[in-house]
């Protein structure tokens, strides 16, 4: 890791907590003594439409941006989304972590194209070489933990570079605080913590 | 949590992850900045937002959001001409608003200084257009520093305001939507309180300060002559930057963010060129280019948005006769959008095919476009339903700028023309003129009104325009991040006695002002036919409070969201409320049918009237 760098593109639907995913990781890496920089989408997109943040680890990055068919690690919150994330950003054989929300986009709606299936996007993935993971939590307390669902299980598999709960659970103390914190911590521990489900 | 407040205060400096928008603060405050104001406009509001931490008591810079950005911009003004240290910010268009004020600051002795802060918007990211603002700063007489990442927005703003004071005269620092936003570790300088003196030092004997006829050429020809000494006034590591690496054969001149791009593209390339970044992009650092011109045979200029600095590079190797062979602007697409690593890879292939590997092919995407939504519960989605049904065919609808300008979506489709906030009731007046058939209506949010509205209004009454003009409120600036303005009765600092709407009106003497909320879809359909059936200029306010906004402050004091609204056994898949109110609550099963995504209702049940077969009904506790 020591000079390599580590792109990672997230992006969800606009109220999802991509903002929270996004400033705990870049938090989490700095902890970890790593240099990291990123961008994240603010304004009329976050509206219902993606949202999207750019992370970059490692020393030898300048631009907060990722470039397409270069991220390390795509993560998504939303199935429709893993499926852009996948086809404008990751890179052969890389990694795609997502939540398994659906929130329908526009046209989707309309009819005006099809849903975004588990299985159409199982197959994109093995077309492009992706190692793709599903995270989804039965008991999710609040909709808005899916973020924290998502920071754990990277955890767990150990898939940020040099990472541990440690400092993602720093991280989250940086940016919350009161019941919420307590409440996003616990989550995150207890789905840490939990069995070993599908490997990385 | 890690407080803002103890970062952007804190004596002794030290290291922070922060956005450029978070860093510009820190160095407002180290640089003495005594009165900030704006108009909010992404992507600069996070700039306010980190204002916002700071506790009145303790927080050494006055601000405030003016009614608009001319207003703003005339308020650091006068509070530099009275010896303040002032900054304005703003988005990219929001310059065309100040610009009257504008393009004289060059010509005024500001012994406080200025510094005018604009986020330009390349890439069009929540604009409607990607407007390069050089070319005002050129038109003013006014220098421009352009920062490539927060590290660097904070310390060009330092030397920007220095600069300004040192020189009494405003200073630009230029922005982009990926320099605001772009997040790093910046070291901060320690910084010593000082007790502010506020003193007014207003004096003519400073001026002079009226540009009247043959008094507007000194004022000129100082303003030429300061903006000619100014990159020597400049500490010369903000105003170049020479990446030498050893090529006599190729070099690069460029600024701001694509130079990052270049940094991260460049390690692909077959070899690197040379690399001029300029920090202060006018006027420009004349020697510099200069001298690399001299020293290279071939230059790019990698330059984003239009080809200011090319225009001005290609004269000065032509007064010097210069053999170097200058590469500008190529192809129309080297105009258009942000200089991302990807578009700079593009753009360096056109200039030399050789440098660069080949690019992959664009990725091919076939996941549905997600544009941007009304929230759920927004009371514009049921305004739109509801004045769909009172239009007849025909009805020409004119949009104006705010979260209701996404009505022009399908599947409400309402909003056909848009130019920049504010233009609504002037364009509906020039529709309606010798126009008997087609009805025209205008559209207005409530800050909006404030902002640029007005004249409109007053001009349709005054001239005896036909249309009607549907006041969209909400209660909030909603797009930008919910910023108050002068409707809401409270400004940035405390609660003031608001300015209705209807009270603006009525004092103009408007005769016909309907309104309603827009939850009452039946009411306001009646309204609207109303309006439209009554000659002359005529309102309709259509209202109902930002639910995004009001979801959220509830959840903040902890309460409970309401229950996802239910489908009872009438439903028989009609689909009315996917197919015309579309709100994104309502979405498809596996199997084909409507379901109520609790993930997303808020349970406020404005969808409600749409069903023809009442087959919604509100949620029962403890179902989510």
């Amino acid at each position: 890791m020591a000079s390599a760098t580590f792109d990672i593109y997230m992006l969800g639907v606009g109220g999802q907590g991509i903002g929270l995913l996004s400033e705990a990781l870049l938090r989490a890496f700095d902890h970890a003594g790593t240099q990291v920089r990123g961008v994240d989408t603010h304004g009329l997109a976050q509206r219902g439409g993606t949202v999207i943040s750019h992370l970059r680890v490692g020393p030898d990055t300048h631009s907060p941006l990722v470039r397409e068919g270069s991220a390390d690690l795509v993560i998504a919150l939303e199935r429709h989304e893993a499926l852009r994330g996948l086809q404008t950003h990751l890179r052969p054989g890389g990694q795609l972590v997502y939540y398994d929300a659906e929130w329908q986009p526009l046209p989707v709606r309309l009819g005006q194209a099809p849903r975004v299936t588990p299985e159409i996007l199982a197959t994109a993935a093995q077309e492009r070489r992706a190692r793709l993971h599903r995270v989804f939590v039965e008991d999710l307390p609040d909709p808005r933990q899916q973020n924290v669902a998502v920071m754990a299980w990277l955890i767990r598999h150990g898939v940020l570079p040099g990472l541990t709960a440690r400092h993602l659970e720093a991280a989250l103390a940086d940016l919350l605080e009161g019941p919420t914190l307590a409440r996003n911590l616990e989550l995150f521990s207890r789905l840490v913590g939990a069995g070993p489900d599908s490997p990385p | 949590m890690k407080r803002m407040t103890d970062v952007l205060l804190n004596p002794a400096g030290g290291s922070e992850i922060v956005m450029g928008n978070t860093a510009i603060v820190r160095a407002m405050i180290e640089s003495g900045v005594r009165v900030v104001t704006s108009y909010p406009g992404s992507p600069t509001p996070e700039i306010a937002s980190a204002i916002q931490t700071l506790p009145a008591e303790r927080c050494p810079l006055y601000f405030e959001f003016s009614t608009n950005e001319k207003v703003a911009t005339e308020v650091a003004f006068g509070a530099a001409l009275n010896g303040h240290l002032a900054c304005v910010f703003f988005k990219s268009v929001g310059l065309n608003v100040a610009a009257d004020t504008f393009v004289q600051l060059g010509l005024m002795n500001l012994p406080g200084g200025l510094v005018i802060v604009l986020g330009d918007d390349p890439g069009a990211n929540s604009s409607q257009n990607e407007q390069d603002n050089r070319h005002l700063a050129r038109l003013a007489y006014l220098p421009v520093l352009e920062p490539a990442s927060p590290t660097e927005v904070y310390t060009m703003f330092k030397a920007a305001a220095a600069l300004a004071r040192a020189e009494r005269t405003a200073v630009i620092v230029r922005l982009t939507t990926h320099v605001c936003h772009g997040k790093e570790k910046v070291t901060f300088a320690p910084w010593e309180p000082a007790p502010p003196d506020d003193t007014p030092r207003f004096s003519p004997q400073n001026g002079p300060y009226i540009p009247i006829t043959s008094l507007v050429f000194p004022l000129k020809r100082q303003a030429l002559e300061r903006l000619g000494r100014l990159p020597g006034r400049l500490d010369p590591h903000i105003c170049t930057k020479l990446s030498n690496h050893g090529n006599r054969r190729r070099g690069i001149i460029t600024a701001g963010l694509p130079y990052l791009s270049l940094l991260d593209v460049l390690p692909a390339a077959r070899e690197w060129p040379d690399i001029l970044k300029l920090g202060l992009v006018h006027p420009l650092p004349r020697q510099k280019v200069l001298e690399f011109l001299q020293t290279h045979d071939e230059v790019k200029i990698l330059e984003e948005l239009d080809d200011f600095l090319e225009g001005q590079i290609k004269a000065l190797a032509f007064d010097h006769r210069l053999p170097v062979r200058i590469l500008g602007k190529l192809d129309p697409d080297d105009w258009m959008g942000e200089y991302t690593p990807d578009k700079v890879a593009r753009v360096l292939a056109r200039a030399w095919p050789d440098l660069l590997p080949p690019p992959p092919p664009p990725p091919t995407v076939t996941a549905p476009p997600r544009p941007a939504q009304l929230c759920p519960g927004c009371g514009h989605r049921s305004a739109f339903q509801a004045i769909r049904a009172a239009l007849p065919p025909g009805t020409i609808t004119v949009a104006d700028i705010g979260c209701h300008t996404l009505g022009f979506l399908p599947p409400y489709e309402i909003g056909q023309v848009l130019l920049c906030m504010g233009h609504s009731c002037g364009t509906a007046a020039g529709l309606a003129l010798f126009n008997r058939q087609r009805p025209v209506v205008a559209f207005l949010g409530d800050s909006t009104f404030f902002h640029a509205g007005l004249p409109g209004i007053i001009n349709a009454l005054f001239n005896h325009h036909d249309f009607t003009l549907i006041v969209m409120e909400n209660g909030t600036t909603a797009m930008t991040g919910h910023q108050n303005h002068p409707g809401t009765g409270r400004n940035f600092r405390e609660a003031v006695e608001a300015i209705p709407i209807r009270r603006v009106l009525e004092g103009l003497g408007v005769k016909t002002i309907l309104e309603t909320d827009t939850y009452q879809q039946d009411r306001l359909t009646a309204l609207v036919k109303q309006a439209l059936a009554t000659p002359g200029f005529k309102t309709v306010i259509a209202r109902h409070p930002c639910m995004l906004k009001f979801t959220r402050e509830q959840a903040r004091q902890g309460k409970p969201r309401l229950p996802p609204v239910r489908l009872t056994e009438a439903c028989d898949q009609t689909k009315v409320c996917i197919s015309s109110f579309a709100c994104p609550s309502y979405q498809f099963t596996p199997e084909g049918k409507v379901r109520v995504h609790p993930d997303l209702c808020i349970g406020d049940g404005s969808c409600r009237p749409v069903c023809p077969r009442q087959a919604i009904q509100p949620g029962k506790k403890g179902e989510a």
